[in-house]
Parts: C-alpha cells; structure tokens; sequence
C-alpha cells in the first residue's frame, strides 16, 4: 500500500451564501492509488473536488497538493469542431523552425498517442464525428499528457455506451499502473467496485466514511450515500407523509417500454389514480430522464404513454394537455421564470383557460392565485413580488400551484424537496399526501430513501436506467430498496434483472 | 468592514435597477427642460408636432422590435422590410390607396412570419435568421422598383402623411394608438405573457406546454406587420416611394430606443411606455443637437455614445 | 447500436463542411463555365482584370469579417470603416505615401480596437457593439469632409495612386495585396496558436477558457484586425479612385458577411476558412459581373441572390447539424 499522499486536505469547510457546501472535510489522496468519490446531489463532491484543484479557496482548513492536477469533467469539455489532434495538442502545439505549426508532426504525434488509449479514428477529422466515449478518451489522454500527476475524473462514463466504458477503464487502469492518482466520481456500483482500491462518501457535505472499498460491501456503501443515521433520523423527526393511500382503480397513467439510449431502457411505470409511486435508484439512474419522458420533454427511441388507457403523442402540450404535469427538477432553469411574479408563474400554464379571446380575465387570475396561496401557505408580501425573490421553499410551492390550477389527473413530482428547509419540506410533503388523497395520481422522484419509503405507496427501483425492482407492502423497507439499488441477489427483481438484459 | 462593502454594492445595485428601470424618463425630463431654457423657439405647439411626426415611423417599428427583444430575439430586417412594404406601394396604388396599403401590409406580415418560421421552426439564432432579409430584402425592393425613386399623386394617400384629427397629424395618432395597442397586447392578452415568459425562461416555458414555436411566429410576424405600417406612412409624408433609403438603419434606431427604455436584450421583459419613451429621447438628443447648429456628423457621433451607455447600463439585469 | 445516442451535432457538421466548401467552389466553377460560354465579353482578359480587382477590396474587408465570424461574432462596421479609411487615405495623401497609408490603418483599427474591447470585457452583444461604432464611424466620416460636401482628392502623380493603380501583367496592385492577405489569413488561422484559439473560442467559448485560451484576447484581437483591414481595403480604393469618396460602403458589411458565410464559415462560429471566403468574393463578383453583362437586369440583383444564398447555406447548415 503506497503510503506517499499527493493530495491531503484536513478540515475544509466552505459556504455558499449561508450554505454549508463542505462541512470540516478530511480527504488524502495517496500516490497510485484509485480512490472513488461518491454522494447523492448535493453531497459536496463538485465543492471538494474545486477545492482541490484550486477554483475555489475553503474557508477554513488546509490544502496540500504534491503534484500537478487534471480534471476531465462528466461533459466533454474539448472544441468539438476542431480536429482531435488540435483539441488534443491546444497551447502546446508542436512547431517547425519558422515558429509556425507543424501539421505533420502534430497529427502523427496524436495518432501514435492515442493508439494508446485504442483511439484508432483519423485524427484530422473533427473531434465532434467521434463517439463520445471516444471523444471522453481524447479528454483524457489530453489530461494526462499534462504530465498529471493525479486525474479527476468526474461521471466520465454517464454518457458512454458499455463498450466505451470498457475502453475507459482499461486506460484507467493503465494510468494506474503508471503511477499515476485517480479520484473516479461515478454512482455505478459495478465500476466503482472494479477500480476503486479506497472509497470517500460525501453526505450534506461531510466525510460520512473513508476507507478500503473491497472491504464494504455494496449494500453499506448505498446505505452510506442515502441513507440518515437512526440517531439522526431521531433527531430530526420522521416526514411529514401520512399513511398509504387507498388506489384500487385502474392505471390512470401507464408508460411501457420508455427507452432513449443510453439514459433508460425499457422503463415501466403505472399508477393508479389516488396513488403515490416512488422512483428511486442513485443519481444517474434515470429517474429525471423517466419522468420527462413521461411528460414528453425528452426524445424516444421507443415507448409509449397511455392516459386512461388512450395513447398520448409524444410532446409536452399532449401531454399537458391529456393532464400530465411536472416539477422540474432545477427549479431555476426548467421551472421558474424569474422576471415575472408570483401571480404570473402561477398562472403561466392555465392562461388559456382564464381567459376570452386571448384577453385574460384579471378577477379570474386573482381569485385562483388567491386560492392557492392560501392553501398552499405561500408566503408572499403580494402575488406582484417577483418570483426571484422567494425562497426555494416558496418558489416550490408556486410551481405547484401552477400545476394544480391546470387541473392535472397526473402529477410527475422531481425531487420536490430539495434545497428547501426543513419546515418548508414537511408543508410540501404534507401536500403531496393531500393531493393523492384527493385523488390525483403521483409520481414521486426523490434522493432520500425516507422521503419515498414515508411517502410513496409502490416503490419502482431504477439502475443503470433501467427497471431494477418493483417493491409494495411488506417490501417497502430501507433494506429491500437498498439491496435492489445496490444490485445485490433478490429473488423477483434478479429474474427480471437477467430478462433485460438478454434483451440487449 | 465587508458589511460595509457589502451595502455599498447593494446600494449601486439598487442605482442600477433604478437607472435601468427610469432613467429614460429622467433624461427626457432632463433634455426638455434644458431645450426649454437655452434653446429658442423649442417650447411651440409648432415645434412639438414637427418632432411627434418625426418620431411616429420610428415608434412604430420599435414597438415591435420590443415585443421581438421581450423573446430574447432580435429582428435586423425591419429596415429591409420597409423598403420591402415602400416599393410594392406604388404597383397597387392605381387600384387605390386601400389595396396599397394591404399589399404593403402583406408584404410585411410575410416578411415577419417568415423570419419567425426561420427562428421558430428551423431553430436558426434570431440575428442569423433575419440577416438574410436584411441583405437581400432591401435589393429586391429595389428590383422591384427598378431603382427608381417613384412620385406619389394619390391624394387620398397622401393626406395620410399631411392631414390631421383634432390637430395631431394622422400618423402621430396611429403611433399612439398602437402603442396603447401593443401595451394591451403585451399585459392583457394570453399572446403577450406568454411572449414574455418564452423570453425569461424558454426551457420552463415549454416544459410548462406553452405554444412556444406559435408565439415566436407571432411576433415576428406583427413585427413585420409594423415595420411596413411605419414604412406606408413614412412614404406617404415624403410623397414617394424611395426603396433605396426607406428604413436605412431602422434596425438600430429601433433597437436603441428599445433598449434606452429599458427592455433588456436578454428578453423576459416588454416596457412599452419606455420603448415610447426611448424614440421621445432620441428625437429629442437629435433635435437638440440641430437646434444648437451641431452638425450631423456629431450628431450621429453622440447617438453612437448613448447607444453603447445604455445597452452597458442594461447589460448588468443578469 | 444505435447511433442517434451520440450528439448529432458534430458529425453533421463535418458533412456541412464539405458540402458548404466544395458547394460554394462547384457553384463558382459552374458559373465561370456558363458565363465564358454565354457571355463573349466575359473571357476576355479585360474583364477578368477587372473582375479580380473589384474582388480584391471586397476580399481584403472579408478575411477580417471570416476571422471575426469564426470567433462567433460579427462586423457591422466594417462598410462604415471601409469608407473612413478611404477618406482618410485621401486626406493623408497630401503629406506622402507613409501617412497616407498608416492614417487609414491606425484610426480603422483603433475603432476595431474599442469593438473588440467592449465586446470582450463588458460582454454587450456583437452586433449592437459594432452597429454603433457603424454610426460612430460614419460620423467622423462626416465631420472630416464637413459634412460629406468634400471630396478629397490624390494627386494623380503620387505613389499613392500608384498602389491602388500599378499593374504587374495587367493585374492591379490591389489583387496581389489582397492575395498575400488571403494567404497570409490562412496561415495564421491554421498554423499560429492564434489561429487554433479563434477556432477554440468560436468552436465551444465555455471549453476554450477551461482549456486555457486567452478569449478575451483573441477577441480584441480579430475586431482590431478585421478594423484594420476595412481601412486598408478604403486606403486601397481611395488609391484606386484617386479620391476619397464618401457615399461608398453603405451595406459592405453585409456583402462581407454574405461572402464569408458563403464560403462556408459557419455563421455561429468555431469553422470556416480563407480560402472558403475568397470563393466566395469570387462567386459574388462573378455573379455580379454577368448581371451587368446582361445589361437589361438591375444591379441590385446582386444583393437579393447575396440575400438568397445566404439564406441556403444558413438553413443547410442548420438542418445537416440536427
């Protein structure tokens, strides 16, 4: 075991804007050694690494770096209209007598070098005409070249086909054996178990565990990301969902078959209406991808939608209006429109409906903006505040409210806590009970095991994009969802588990 | 100490917004009573008119340019679609000036909604799509007029350049109209938010089903419509169609006052009574400017000052 | 597999660059062909003489507008800038060759200098940046020929005149000037770090600085060159015409964009080549030159088949990147 560290870091803690991003993080990184990186969104991982290549300067602790760093990021960050060689040689680019470049040398150069990572495409042609697996290598290969001494490598393979992926690893595990450190940021357990020798888990930005990764097994580990201590679930109190709902109908929504490569496969999902289904899986598993391909905001390969059994055209205003909703994710980019107030982020999506002949009705607006403000407790100094200026908790709340003045049967709910406090969480998870209870169909994506387990009625659990268990009643236990998370032997998701992937 | 700094920061911020958000009223506030004070013969029910009908064309364009910027977009060929709009004029005028005026209107609303199609449906960035038109828009006007500048006889077109309603000239009066028009359009009807929450936030627009790519057809096309509304009246007050100067650099007089009055470039925002505004404080530098026996070299100088201040005092909204 | 898992964007991009370069060249090809066959007075070596140096301005303008359009932006002062150089050049003559020549340069590219300075630092959009500086330079225009009412002259004996007049074979000066230019251009832009860094920068901006291209820099620097160029290309036409005139270049940027973009450099930035735009000056010209063989067809032809092919090449390249 080298015992030499490139990289140590004791005590960080940085803040963003009253937000604990890292909360006194100890991190050693020793010569040689592949050391994954794991944690939900959130965790800190994209803070830490910042920290240690020196974009961002902690605010307290320390930061010794013996060596040069390189990080290759999840999105390929090379021109991908210039050729592989230009991108590969960019500001160090060989030269003849005259100062100017030499082409020749340059492309033979990149040609024999990436021969060794099992690139063997023209590398005169753009770099945007090789496979993106191809193109995370020339990023690679770039890093190294640098003369790295430790690579970060963040999600290289998110993107990457499975052949890609073995591609990658082999080179990994060639940079490896040259010497040279890897922090490897992924969520799939597979890779990270055939690596990684060390393992950090990241969790509300702390250092939850450190250590040997073949040591702990999978199951611990996803225990580890997702999961709150019983201490601390004591602490702050189980969440603010009620019991399981009654749903005995038929399917008011069923997606069969969902797949856009290589995001998802093959994903089924139905529910009834009254019911809450949870979707749970890591980060990277699909649950996004699943959700905006029911809503129609994300191409397919194949699949199809039914609402009350009727097929719905793949596009968002079928979906809507067939009365399927969603809430985004990212509030900021897909959901609010933050120049605009609180009264027209809440009626943006029913306008139609408000108005006559394209004239909005200003009494209607104030009346149903008043209706949900009151009932969903937001809190604004008028509906004219813009939208930008409320908290995350509140920004939520007009996002819901501007789905549910739309009338939906089907909710698609996208991590609908995150980011916001704890008081805000409970109101907004009392909600989404109220909700179903009254009959609307609910689809709840979430990273915390105990939001679904309290909240969802029926579990689907996704890996790798693909379906990787169903779980209900008896099996709605922390345990079930995180052994199927985790890919460990279970019973009826192991056989469904081989039947897809014979498919392919 | 950073507490300090901090409030400091916030107070300029503060500034900022006030500026970006009023300043075009103050500066117009400002020209008129500097005029009002050193400047001989400006404070005359004359003098006002003269300027308003100056002004109309302009307005009439940038009314809009703004509902365009309020999408993030930018439209260059206003000024090539009013040549456009000025040379089909004469061809139809024989069968009287309500025929001409349509075909001019027409020949607009094409212009607009093709240029929409191109953004829209085609996915083209705004400022590529409409360079096309503004390159090819203005030569073809002027095939069609074989480059002639032609004379206009039509006195019941004419009047619309020269005669009056109550004392405010026809084309003063349609400016304003479509202002109040346009105002209403913008804050009243689904049309106009739904432009407005396109250009703030297009990605939360769709996933919200807004007909996104109907919308942004829409405006180009009453763009369009606009610029060949404020090219028929600038024919009729010169008594010619002119394809060769009609609308010369519309695009930027249009954009400028816009963006003097406060709607960002970055979309999200329509302020019609500031774009009102914004053509009232150009008119108003320029006469200014003639009225104290600048040339209009300086003139033109000075305009390219306060363009590049006032988009610098816009550009800080993100 | 399937292959639309990988972004489409790129590898349609590299079908547009061959069919966008070779597209514009077969199209010049042909229309040479047709011309020389239709038109007796077109092979003639007056009129290819000819047709090159009215290319020539043209062309010297453009390989400033191909390194700014590659970065991403775009030139809208160029036509002003164009006619300023000439005016100044004019102007400069009367105190020798050197003034006459470096006057235009400097105060050309010291306003592509501001260009790229405010387009650089305070991130305002290109195209009202340089629509400014348009007015802005038609005004200093202005107030050195109090008001456009004089025409400076360049004495017919001077060496001035000799740059814009001198033939070797017959050839003007001009389209040599603009040759060496066209060759130089494609040199940096391929063989200099410079060159690889408006490539970057246009190509992916976010990556470029993440890669370490100085963006800014190279940003500055492509206004200040395609400032520069406008005003030798005025200087070269004022030298020609032996005045400076003033009512020229309205609208020349936007034969220089057309030009450019046919020539296929993509008009959203990271590819595009010299000699792509040199076809295209070429093609232009050419089209233009049979226009006025026909005589009976107005000239302003020139600028809707401008407009129409500027129009093709950009929806094609659209469609060929989804």
């Amino acid at each position: 075991m080298p015992t030499d560290p490139v990289i140590e870091v004791a005590g960080v803690t940085k803040t963003f804007a009253g937000v604990r991003a890292l909360d006194d993080v100890d991190f050693t990184l020793h010569r040689g050694e592949i050391h994954a990186l794991v944690g939900e969104n959130g965790a800190g991982k994209s803070t830490l690494i910042k920290v240690l290549t020196g974009i961002h300067t902690p605010d307290a602790g320390r930061v010794e770096r013996h060596g040069h760093i390189s990080t290759i990021y999840q999105e390929v960050n090379l021109v991908p209209l210039m050729s592989v060689a230009a991108n590969l040689f960019l500001g160090r680019e060989p030269r003849n007598r005259f100062g100017l470049i030499d082409r020749a040398r340059r492309d033979a150069e990149a040609s024999e070098l990436l021969r060794g990572y099992g690139i063997t495409a023209d590398v005169r042609s753009p770099l945007g005409t090789l496979a993106v697996g191809e193109q995370q290598m020339v990023a690679l290969a770039r890093a190294v070249e640098a003369n790295a001494d430790v690579v970060i490598m963040d999600e290289p393979t998110s993107s990457l086909e499975p052949r890609e992926v073995e591609t990658l690893l082999d080179v990994v595990r060639k940079l490896h054996e040259e010497g040279i450190a890897i922090i490897y940021v992924s969520h799939r357990m597979d890779e990270l178990y055939r690596i990684c020798d060390t393992v950090t888990v990241l969790r509300d930005g702390r250092n939850v565990h450190s250590g040997s990764l073949k040591e702990l097994p999978r199951i611990e580990l996803v225990s580890l990301m997702l999961g709150r201590s019983v201490g601390e679930i004591e602490k702050h109190g189980t969440t603010a969902f009620g019991e399981s709902h009654h749903a005995d109908a038929q399917p008011v929504l069923e997606a069969q078959g969902l797949t856009s490569r290589p995001r998802i496969r093959g994903v089924d999902v139905s529910i009834r209406p009254g019911e809450v289904v949870g979707l749970a899986g890591l980060l990277g598993s699909g649950r996004t991808e699943t959700a905006k391909a029911i809503i129609g905001a994300l191409p397919l390969d194949h699949g199809t939608v039914l609402v009350a059994g009727k097929p719905v055209p793949h596009n968002v205003k079928a979906a809507t209006r067939a009365g399927i909703s969603m809430l985004a994710e990212d509030r900021k980019t897909e959901g609010i429109i933050p120049n605009l107030s609180v009264r027209e982020n809440i009626v943006l999506a029913a306008l139609p409906r408000l108005s006559r002949f394209g004239v909005i009705s200003r009494s209607k607006q104030d009346r149903i903006v008043d209706t949900f403000v009151k009932r969903l407790r937001i809190k604004v100094s008028s509906p004219e505040q813009k939208v930008a200026e409320l908290s995350g908790g509140n920004q939520q709340k007009v996002l819901l409210a501007r789905w549910l003045c739309t009338e939906p049967k089907i909710l698609l709910l996208d991590e609908p806590t995150r980011g916001i406090d704890v008081g805000a969480k409970a109101e907004v998870q009392a909600l989404i009970d109220e909700l179903a209870r009254e009959g609307l169909a609910v689809l709840l994506i979430s990273s915390e095991l105990d939001e679904l387990l309290d909240g969802a009625d029926r579990l689907v659990v996704l890996r790798d994009g693909e379906v990787a268990g169903e779980l209900e009643g008896a099996q709605l236990t922390r345990e079930h969802v995180l052994k199927a998370i985790a890919a460990e032997v279970m019973d009826d998701a192991d056989s469904r588990q081989n039947s897809h992937q014979n498919s392919h | 100490m950073t507490l300090t700094a901090d409030r400091t920061a916030t107070r300029t911020a503060t500034r900022t917004r006030w500026l970006q958000d009023n300043g075009v009223y103050l500066a117009v506030v400002v020209l008129l009573l500097f005029n009002a004070l050193f400047t001989a013969n400006f404070l005359t029910l004359g003098n006002f008119t003269t300027q308003l009908v100056q002004a109309a064309p302009v307005l009439i364009v940038a009314l809009g340019m703004a509902l365009v910027i309020g999408t993030e977009g930018v439209d260059l060929s206003v000024g090539a679609v009013m040549a456009l709009a000025a040379a089909i004029i004469p061809l139809y005028l024989g069968a009287g000036p309500l025929v001409a005026i349509t075909m001019a209107l027409v020949v607009g609303l094409l212009a607009g909604a093709f240029n929409g199609f191109l953004v829209a449906r085609v996915g083209i960035q705004p400022i590529v799509a409409t360079l096309a038109l503004l390159v090819g828009g203005r030569g073809l006007a002027l095939v069609i007029a074989n480059g002639q500048l032609v004379q206009l006889h039509d006195p019941a077109f004419l009047a619309l350049g020269t005669d009056d309603v109550l004392g405010i000239p026809i084309g003063v009066l349609l400016a304003g109209l479509l202002a109040l028009l346009v105002a209403g359009l913008t804050n009243r009807t689904t049309f106009g938010r739904q432009l407005v929450a396109i250009g703030g936030n297009r990605k939360a627009a769709t996933l919200a089903g807004l007909p996104v790519n109907r919308v942004l057809v829409g405006v180009y096309a009453i763009c369009g419509v606009l610029a060949a509304v404020a090219s028929v009246l600038a024919t009729s007050r010169l008594a010619a169609s002119d394809p060769a100067d009609m609308g010369l650099l519309m695009e930027l007089s249009a954009i400028t006052a816009v963006v003097v009055g406060g709607t960002p470039l970055t979309g999200g925002k329509v302020r019609v009574l500031g774009t009102v505004f914004g053509v009232i404080l150009m008119q108003l530098v320029r006469a200014t400017l003639i009225k104290h026996n600048l040339p209009d070299s300086i003139a033109q100088m000075i305009q390219a000052a306060i363009i590049i201040a006032a988009v610098y005092v816009a550009r800080e909204r993100r | 597999m399937i292959t639309t898992t990988t972004p489409a964007v790129p590898r349609a991009a590299a079908r547009t660059k061959v069919l966008q370069r070779q597209g514009a060249a077969v199209a010049l090809v042909l229309m040479v062909a047709v011309s020389w066959l239709v038109f007796p007075r077109f092979g003639s070596l007056d009129n290819l003489r000819d047709l090159a140096l009215q290319g020539s301005f043209l062309a010297v303008i453009a390989i400033g507008m191909t390194f700014v359009i590659i970065t991403g932006g775009i030139d809208l002062s160029v036509g002003s800038l164009y006619a300023l150089g000439g005016v100044l050049a004019a102007w400069g003559s009367q105190y020798g060759f050197l003034v006459a020549l470096a006057l235009p340069l400097l105060v050309c590219g010291l306003i592509g200098l501001v260009n790229g300075l405010l387009i650089a630092r305070t991130n305002m959009a290109p195209f009202i940046v340089t629509l400014a500086s348009l007015l802005f330079a038609r005004g200093l225009l202005l107030a050195i020929t109090d008001e456009g009412s004089t025409t400076y002259k360049i004495a017919g004996d001077s060496a001035f005149v000799e740059l814009g007049r001198g033939t070797v074979l017959g050839f003007g000066y001009p389209i040599f000037i603009a040759a060496v230019l066209a060759v130089l251009g494609g040199m940096v832009l391929n063989r200099t770090s410079f060159g690889q860094n408006v490539f970057a920068t246009g190509g992916a901006e976010q990556s470029a600085i993440l890669l370490g291209v100085p963006v800014a820099r190279t940003k500055i620097l492509v206004y200040t060159t395609s400032g520069t160029l406008a005003g030798l290309a005025g200087a070269l036409t004022a030298a020609y015409l032996q005045s400076g005139v003033t009512v020229i270049g309205v609208g020349t940027e936007l034969d220089a964009i057309a030009v450019v973009v046919i020539g296929g450099t993509l008009l959203t930035g990271g590819m595009g080549t010299v000699l792509g735009t040199v076809i295209g000056v070429g093609l232009i010209k050419v089209i233009q030159n049979v226009i006025n063989q026909i005589g009976t067809l107005d000239s302003n032809y020139q600028s809707v088949v401008s407009g129409v092919f500027l129009l093709i090449v950009v929806v094609l390249q659209r469609i060929l990147r989804r």
